[in-house]
């Protein structure tokens, strides 16, 4: 090995253990999860938020709390993974907590086994906590209590069922989640700009097509595709008053021409470059517009109106608005996918997106210094997050968060603005929106029923094998008023027979909840606490695209809904 | 703190079944979906889960998921097969393992953690390969749940199950329930065998990644990937060939990471890292937590509706039987049916076989080496035959002398268009009947 550097340093003890998972969001990502403090409210038989803790320990967030005033029951022990036989008539909190922290040494937790109710009232209890997770049944002043606390301290707030073989969650963002990290599907993402190439991209195409008739074999099959496109583009647009092919039939002749252009007379048969060529033409060919959802971005009123306490991402958003403005495209991104090349070809083509993309950015930082100064914002946007944007722009993403249902007890569901959409969706086949409705109605039982007179533990339907069937025509006909609610504020007009059906299936729904009895089942816990760890995760790292905003499962038939209500 | 303060715990005989209250509210009651022609409520329900012997293929990241479940599903006779030992990089998800475990047999910790931690549950572990063991072995099974990473694995004992199968005895046809992740992705699905869409039906549906051609990596290199497979294939065989190349060593990973390194810097490649060699030289797939914990659990639900009717499960002849997870951008799933294949070498009637595209003018070698590419086949080990000939053996060494001199020829010197011919490969119990169809 003497001619080798010297041994480098291998990785860390932490990033041997993270490997998998830094794989896919980063030092960045896991930098993010060890800061957050993670808060659980759980209740019931109590095992889906802990296998979502489950989750979020084992790859290593920071901090979790439980609060739980349960004691460890024979029941637990049939469903609950992380309690024995020792903790019976323990406090739940403490001995979840203590063998959740067993998966993980570096994650630090603690439990609190006040009431919830008492627990709450006292000031400043929730400011810990960078994120809450509750689970049902809760009463629904104290989910009021808590929607409201993530709307003053603008964290996250998640609120989970999992009920037999039904699970919901809903989550309450802040009203303004912009992700600039959305990890886009790979085969989306080249951008070549082949329809709005600039000079140094031209110069290169036509560097690299000299002759390209008269080229060698060998140098004909290497072109880059870029290239012999551009090549093409160029010869079509001096037989078309200077246009490039416009529409899709434009585009098959000009992949024709391309296609018949390859060499064939040699022992393979066909040229690859120029197979990848052909390949790109239709998906290469458009104009490098932004997507609706980006455009949104750039006409908000937080992005119009810089202020000095603005979030940075709104100071760069305006500052790559005013570039969109100017050029009508995005930043160059920079990246250039592999293609059949020389090396040296390949690596100066990557040089010459690399260098416009540096020149792009270059000029949404000019922007953003200034639009700094004019705010008078104290700290400057760091160059590597403006970076980041710049080469994501096309996919950034911004969730306007809102809060979830809470039921309460008296008075009925409001929709809003989202009615007319919830409405139509209802009346879709194998709709999941009569499963939610059938939650929403076990909330409101749960909202006005209670096991005893002390204003503790609320009581929910089907628990006793002698009220089951009085209990499920009670929710049943909670769930037949909040839909028929819902058809009224939506104005909507459904057919006799459509609403019958409807209603049947709305029936069913809630009479496999009340069968459930509110028991979980841990198969159905384990799913759902797997969907929302990993929403917690995206939500913490601020990368992939979280739940906007309510997710049904439905463990018969394992399918599974996302609607924003 | 007391639970039941001022009065006695009940005892076992007068709350036998206190522990799975919860449990029990569905093993009691039907709904609204539950077939009652076959849910037992009560007793004879409980006693069948009880009964039922479940055989869970893998103990690693889905395996452990699985164990847990099972045995909080009222499952009592487990029994788990696998042949790794526990790795440091598993414990970011593989929650029975803990840092004092690595280098221990995963079956064994596994069985022994779940069971330390569910009382009555009886888990039986083998360390060992599912290859090792014969059809009277699977036999005692009432079904099995695979939580694999390998294809090979999965197709094998997709294989054996379809031949098990005796039409006159019932008792024969084991459901396999199938999961499987990658990153934010995953599926399950549940095969009922040579009833419904198998393993080999769906191959196509995980389509290996496409190999980067030999003369790139030798002379025009782009990628860093491209110079680490460089580094892997080529500059190991030709500089430390007596050496076997471990990929779990860390100097022989040093040592690719620095041949990559310094051939990237010679051709101006940015981009390669130790952790990007490992990566690609082990076949890395990321791997949380979040994802086994929803592919296991779609799993064991599936298990548990079949072992107690207590609703509808995936899978039943003409229903749904696989769903597909994406959770990259909020959270996306499609259950569908997949259609079960006529012309499938595992479960079809053996008497179809299927086209199979060759281009006349590869060599046999060059037909060897797309058939592990090709999405239908994926066959890293051929022994391929036709009506007359023996083509290429490989099962056996004096065969593989004795027609490795065909592997230069063309393919239409071989073969004629339209021709059968009769694939075999020693990772499946089973051949592959395919049709030669000449490019045009």
């Amino acid at each position: 090995m003497a001619d080798l550097p010297p041994p480098v340093q291998g990785p860390t003890a932490k990033e041997k253990k993270y490997d998998r998972q830094l794989r896919l969001w980063g030092a960045t990502g896991q930098l993010a999860l060890e800061n957050s403090h993670v808060l659980l409210i759980n209740s019931g038989p109590g095992v889906v938020g802990v296998e979502t803790l489950k989750n979020l320990v084992l790859p290593g967030i920071g901090n979790f709390t439980i609060q739980d005033s349960a004691v460890v029951s024979e029941a637990d022990l049939g469903v609950n993974f992380f309690l024995e036989e020792q903790h019976l008539g323990g406090f739940r909190a403490e001995h979840t907590c203590n063998l959740l922290k067993e998966l993980n040494p570096d994650v630090k937790g603690n439990f609190i086994t006040e009431p919830v109710e008492t627990w709450l009232t006292q000031p400043n209890v929730l400011n810990p906590y960078t994120l809450v997770i509750v689970s049902a049944p809760i009463r629904s002043e104290l989910l009021a209590k808590l929607s409201a606390h993530a709307d003053a301290a603008i964290i996250p707030l998640f609120y989970i069922h999992s009920i037999g073989f039904y699970s919901h969650f809903a989550i309450h963002l802040p009203p303004a989640f912009p992700i600039i990290d959305t990890h886009p599907d790979p085969e989306s993402i080249t951008d070549l700009r082949l329809l709005r190439p600039w000079p140094e991209l031209l110069q290169y195409a036509a560097d690299k097509t000299t002759n390209l008739e008269a080229m060698d074999g060998e140098d004909h099959g290497h072109v880059p595709y870029v290239a012999l496109l551009l090549h093409y583009l160029e010869k079509w647009k001096e037989e078309h008053d200077g246009q490039v092919p416009q529409n899709y039939k434009d585009k098959t002749t000009f992949r024709d021409i391309v296609s018949k252009a390859a060499r064939t007379n040699n022992p393979e048969g066909g040229e690859e470059n120029f197979d990848e060529a052909v390949a790109a033409v239709l998906k290469s060919l458009n104009p490098p517009e932004a997507s609706s959802a980006v455009k949104e971005i750039f006409k908000a009123p937080e992005c119009v109106l810089v202020r000095q306490d603005s979030p940075s991402f709104w100071v760069i958003a305006n500052a790559v608005g005013l570039f969109y403005t100017k050029y009508g495209v995005l930043p160059v991104p920079g990246a250039v996918p592999d293609m059949k090349a020389r090396s040296a070809d390949y690596i100066q083509l990557q040089n010459v997106y690399k260098s416009k993309a540096r020149k792009d950015l270059a000029e949404v930082l000019e922007s953003v210094r200034f639009l700094e100064r004019n705010a008078n914002r104290s700290t400057a946007i760091e160059e590597k997050d403006v970076e980041a944007f710049c080469k994501n722009a096309a996919h950034i993403k911004l969730v306007r968060g809102r809060p979830f249902h809470v039921v309460p007890a008296e008075g009925s569901v409001r929709w809003g603005d989202r009615a007319k959409s919830i409405a139509q969706t209802l009346t879709f086949p194998d709709s999941l929106v009569p499963l939610y409705i059938a939650f929403l109605a076990w909330d409101k039982f749960v909202a006005t029923h209670e096991k005893d007179a002390l204003g503790g533990a609320p009581k929910v339907p089907g628990e006793s094998d002698t009220d089951l069937e009085a209990d499920n025509e009670k929710v049943t006909s909670i769930a037949f008023k909040i839909a028929n609610d819902l058809v009224k504020e939506a104005a909507a007009s459904i057919d006799e027979d459509e609403y019958a059906t409807i209603k049947t299936q709305i029936g069913e729904f809630v009479q496999e909840l009340v069968r459930a009895g509110g028991a979980e089942l841990h198969n159905i816990s384990a799913f759902t606490g797997g969907i929302v760890s990993q929403e917690v995760i995206k939500v913490i790292t601020e990368q992939y695209i979280p739940v906007d905003n309510t997710c049904i499962f439905d463990g018969i038939r394992s399918k599974s809904a996302v609607f924003k209500v | 703190m007391e639970a039941n303060a001022g009065s006695t715990l009940p005892n076992d005989s007068e709350a036998p079944r206190a522990r799975w209250k919860y449990l029990d509210k569905i093993l009691n009651r039907p709904g609204p979906f539950t077939d009652e022609d076959s849910f037992m409520p009560g007793e004879p329900v409980i006693e069948s889960l009880e009964r039922a012997k479940i055989l869970v293929i893998g103990a690693g990241g889905l395996g452990c998921e699985i164990l847990k479940n099972l045995a909080l599903s009222g499952f009592k006779d487990i029994h788990v097969i696998d042949m790794d030992t526990i790795d440091v990089s598993n414990l970011n998800r593989q929650f029975l393992f803990r840092a004092s475990d690595v280098g221990k047999p995963k079956a064994e910790v596994a069985a022994r953690f779940v069971e330390s931690r569910v009382k009555g549950v009886k888990i039986t572990p083998y360390c060992g390969k599912i290859q090792d063991k014969d059809e009277e072995y699977y036999m005692q099974f009432a079904m099995i749940v695979c939580g694999l990473d390998s294809i090979e694995a999965r197709r094998w004992i997709n294989a054996t199950l379809v031949g098990m199968v005796d039409p006159e005895n019932p008792d024969s046809l084991k459901p396999l329930i199938d999961g499987g992740t990658e990153g934010l992705k995953g599926q399950a699905r549940v095969i009922f065998p040579t009833m419904t869409s198998c393993i080999e039906c769906q191959l196509d549906m995980h389509a290996p990644r496409a190999a980067v051609p030999l003369c790139t990596l030798a002379t025009i290199p782009r990628q860093p990937q491209h110079c680490i497979e460089w580094a892997h294939i080529i500059a190991w065989e030709e500089e430390r060939k007596e050496i076997t190349l471990d990929t779990d060593d860390p100097e022989h990973i040093t040592w690719l990471y620095q041949k990559a390194l310094k051939r990237a810097q010679e051709f101006n490649i940015p981009g390669v890292t130790y952790s990007m060699t490992q990566g690609v030289v082990k076949n890395i797939i990321p791997a949380i937590a979040s994802t086994n914990a929803i592919v296991a659990a779609s799993c064991c639900n599936e298990a548990f509706k079949i072992a107690t009717n207590t609703n509808p499960f995936l899978g039943f002849p003409e229903t749904d039987n696989y769903m597909m997870y994406t959770g990259d951008e909020s959270i996306y799933t499609y259950t569908f049916e997949h259609q079960k294949k006529d012309d499938c070498p595992v479960c079809g009637a053996g008497t179809i076989a299927r086209p199979l595209q060759v281009n006349p003018n590869w060599t046999l070698q060059d037909f060897v080496d797309s058939l592990a590419e090709r999405p239908e086949a994926q066959l890293k080990k051929p022994s391929i035959r036709t009506g007359e000939h023996s083509l290429y053996i490989q099962s056996l060494a004096d065969l593989e002398r004795q027609t490795r001199h065909n592997l230069t020829k063309k393919m239409s010197e071989l073969v004629e268009d339209g021709e059968e011919m009769v694939i075999t490969d020693k990772s499946f119990p089973t051949q592959f009947k395919y049709k030669v169809i000449f490019h045009k």
